[in-house]
């Protein structure tokens, strides 16, 4: 794949000039933070999605890929991280789907379900092919989804973070698999975040990072330190004024939580945690290891099977959304467009969103009062310096930024005991990202407990007081002093080449 | 005469059959287009239409061939406009369905009016119908030769379609593109199958099967138009479709239970019971066991991942 550029309509650049090449026979990483572009490109490669610009070459020729049928019939085929199957069905019949064989009128379900036994013999895949996949487990259905590539002839075979799903000894088959078909001649590209994993199986590296190649390195002559700075980045010290922290009572406690996942592999797994108040607990990992699990359950807004999570001594249960803010926690949520405000509505009325039942400042014999309403909405723009005509324009035509902050002025000014912000700078210009670090330790000056769950890893060690790494659904790190840690350090938590031990991370995270 | 003699007569089955077959073949349409993840709401309009066009057709060209191409090439334009709508220009289903009706309903009108100059019905039109068989040997047996023999052609066929459907759905490559495509759309993506082209083609079979339907009302169980004949049945047909879980054998006894309540407000209303009440009780029956089950499934769901939470707790 030569100079591949996509530009999404929105203006979203997902790969920039990027440069790919994979040889014939070997299993090649694709490696990145989420977000970085790798699944993009593969959906390039596999018709799914039209580049802006570049091109495609397979053995030399350049190819014209517009479709997945286009690229099946070049050879490639693709598991997406999201299986494409169809539950009620056999194995066979979603095997065959698109090229089934007829006998007469209708299908010839014999020799379809003798090809797929055999199929699965040769390639040490056998499922039995008259399985319903809803009965399959989640590994089964992985390799299901590797044999319908493989039926349809494909001979480079793209994996989309295919182990994310699975439990160690899944993984370890999955492994296995691979490693054979690459000795039978298949090219495998296998996109994963996972470094331990990288090593255990692929033979070099491709690495992207906001959507271009930052280098393609045999794996042998590289060590984690060089890879995972690629991948993360370096770390540009940041300066946020902060006092000694002050370390109060328990304001939220997690015991022993688990959140359940589609197979057998929990997406949070026994996590247990205190936050006191007057401190800022810092949540790194890489998306996607069980930290928006975590906040859903937090808030109430998502499940929890097992453990408890404990808010100012009353439990948290889904759906008590109401009851849990009253009792004082605020959210920040990481998806401010759906979650974090209402896009059609104004600035005053997202503001006022949560307090608009609070007799004291809105109801004036059951009417809504206005003047109230507008005060307490010029004083929130003046507060948060957030940049807009008046209270009465529509919040979508602001920035991010001055969204974020109107967000901040709704959770901030109910008086919260603990505020949970996930991601509160992303997408946030320069000036409103300060603005929010310094309003998040401003309210952990005042006595209040923060969570805050970040992709940025500068913005963790600048802002934490205590630090907790997530991989994987538990917790790999603690850190109860940040003093000497930095973003390599982390880095190697973070991806699962380094974990403490388990009783030094559940002392230190009480 | 007790009411109960009249149900257990062979006149009633025989009476509930004929109701039936409208809304077999017309819920079978459902199940087709169901199974490929569209609801079409416009089967109502589809069998109004379908019910003129084979009457005029079929008096325009004096055959009652002529008349059954002009009622499915009614349906198959109808469901191509449908299909045009919903897949191509991305329209809500259920506003293209409802579109289809509330044309239906002005247009059958209309047209009947320029042809027989009557707002009411077509009785001045000389039109065909479909015949009635007798089935040899069954016809002399007692009680079953008056219930199964003596049908319209029609109530035979909408019968064997049941098993075709079946046939179709479940052991033709088609069946399974349909099945697939109603489930997981990426899946058919993901294999280079065209998920559009799949669900036209089961819009276009279940506007055939719909059409038949809305013959029969004009061509068989009446012998002429009547304005707003399908008086609901298209809607029927839906409902039989969700009970039935989408299946055709499920479906079949669905609109089997509808028809004989239809069949039976009639004969309650000897007792002074009002029909309305009658017809009412299979919807409320199916609202109840719609809920039933909704809550069954989420509560089973949830058992479900306590005990995937516990078991990760012991395993710890």
């Amino acid at each position: 794949m030569k100079n591949i550029t996509k530009v999404y309509p929105n203006g979203v650049v997902a790969n920039r000039d990027v440069t790919f090449e994979v040889n014939t026979g070997e299993i090649h990483a694709l490696s990145g933070e989420n977000g970085a572009g790798k699944t993009t490109l593969m959906k390039i490669l596999f018709g799914e999605e039209k580049p802006t610009s570049g091109s495609i070459l397979i053995g030399g020729k350049e190819v014209d890929i517009r479709n997945p049928q286009d690229a099946l019939g070049l050879g490639i085929g693709m598991v997406h991280q999201h299986f494409m199957l169809v539950p009620s069905l056999t194995v066979t019949e979603n095997v065959i789907l698109g090229i089934e064989k007829r006998k007469g009128l209708g299908i010839d379900y014999r020799s379809a379900e003798k090809l797929v036994g055999d199929m699965g013999r040769k390639y040490n895949m056998y499922l039995d092919p008259k399985t319903k996949v809803r009965d399959l487990s989640v590994g089964q259905k992985q390799k299901l989804e590797i044999l319908k590539i493989l039926i349809r002839g494909a001979r480079i075979l793209i994996l989309d973070e295919p182990t994310a799903v699975l439990t160690p000894q899944e993984t370890g088959e999955l492994f296995a698999e691979l490693k054979n078909l690459r000795d039978q001649g298949f090219t495998i590209i296998f996109i994963s975040h996972k470094l331990d994993e990288i090593r255990e199986l692929c033979d070099r590296i491709t690495i992207i990072r906001h959507g271009e190649t930052k280098g393609v390195f045999g794996l042998e002559g590289i060590t984690d330190e060089e890879l995972s700075q690629r991948m993360i980045g370096r770390d540009v010290q940041l300066t946020v004024e902060k006092p000694e922290c002050r370390r109060g009572g328990a304001v939220l406690s997690a015991k022993e939580v688990v959140v359940s996942g589609d197979g057998d592999k929990p997406l949070l797994d026994r996590i247990s945690f205190t936050l006191h108040s007057g401190e800022i607990l810092g949540i790194a990992g890489v998306e996607g290891n069980g930290q928006s699990q975590l906040v859903d359950a937090i808030t109430g807004i998502g499940p929890y099977d097992g453990g408890e999570i404990l808010f100012s001594d009353s439990t948290i249960r889904q759906g008590d959304i109401r009851r849990i803010r009253k009792s004082g926690m605020g959210y920040i949520p990481e998806d401010r467009m759906t979650l974090g405000i209402s896009p059609s509505l104004s600035v005053t009325e997202n503001m006022i969103a949560d307090k608009i039942d609070d007799p004291r400042f809105f109801s004036k014999g059951g009417f809504i009062d206005n003047g109230g309403i507008d005060a307490f909405s010029r004083q929130m723009i003046d507060d948060y310096a957030i940049l807009c005509q008046n209270g009465d324009v529509s919040i979508s035509s602001l920035s991010g930024g001055n969204i974020q902050k109107v967000v901040l002025a709704r959770e901030m000014s109910s008086n919260p005991k603990l505020i949970i912000a996930n991601q509160p700078t992303r997408g946030v210009d320069v000036g409103a990202t300060e603005f929010i670090r310094r309003k998040l330790v401003a309210m952990r000056d005042s006595g209040c407990a923060v969570l805050l769950v970040s992709s940025d890893l500068n913005e963790l060690l600048g802002l934490s007081d205590r630090l907790l790494v997530m991989y994987g659904g538990r917790f790999a790190a603690c850190f109860s002093s940040l003093a000497g840690v930095d973003g390599q350090t982390l880095g190697r938590y973070m991806l699962g080449l380094d974990k403490q031990d388990e009783d030094e991370i559940s002392r230190s995270a009480m | 005469m007790s009411v109960f003699q009249q149900i257990f007569s062979a006149e009633f089955v025989a009476m509930w059959l004929r109701v039936a077959t409208p809304l077999l073949f017309a819920s079978l349409g459902a199940v087709i287009c169901e199974k490929s993840g569209v609801v079409n709401l416009g089967l109502e309009g589809i069998m109004l239409c379908s019910a003129l066009a084979g009457v005029i057709g079929s008096a325009y060209t004096n055959s009652l061939f002529g008349g059954f191409a002009c009622g499915i090439a009614m349906g198959l334009i109808l469901s191509a406009v449908f299909a045009y709508f919903h897949l191509v220009m991305k329209a809500n289903s259920v506003l293209c369905g409802t579109a289809i009706n509330t044309f239906a309903s002005g247009f059958t009108v209309f047209v009947l009016e320029i042809c027989t100059g009557e707002k009411g019905n077509s009785s001045s039109l000389k039109s065909f119908s479909f015949g009635t068989v007798d089935i040899p040997l069954i016809k002399d047996i007692p009680v079953i030769g008056e219930i199964l023999s003596g049908h319209n052609v029609l109530t035979y066929a909408a019968f064997i379609m049941v098993g075709v459907i079946w046939y179709m759905l479940y052991r033709t490559p088609l069946g399974l593109r349909i099945r697939a495509d109603g489930e997981n759309e990426n899946a058919i993506n993901s294999v280079g199958i065209s998920v559009n082209r799949t669900r036209f083609i089961a819009i276009l079979l279940c506007g055939v099967m719909t059409s038949i339907g809305g013959m029969y009302l004009s061509m068989g169980y009446l012998n002429m138009f009547v304005r707003d004949m399908v008086a609901g049945r298209g809607f029927i047909s839906l409902a039989a479709n969700a009970m039935g879980q989408c299946s055709p054998v499920g479906t079949m006894c669905s609109a089997l239970i509808f028809a004989f309540f239809d069949g039976l407000s009639n004969i309650l209303q000897l007792l002074r019971i009002p029909s309305e009440f009658v017809q009412m009780v299979p919807y409320a029956a199916t609202i109840a066991g719609l809920v039933i089950y909704a809550i069954q499934k989420t509560e089973s769901e949830k058992r479900k991942r306590r005990q995937m939470g516990r078991k990760v707790l012991e395993n710890a």
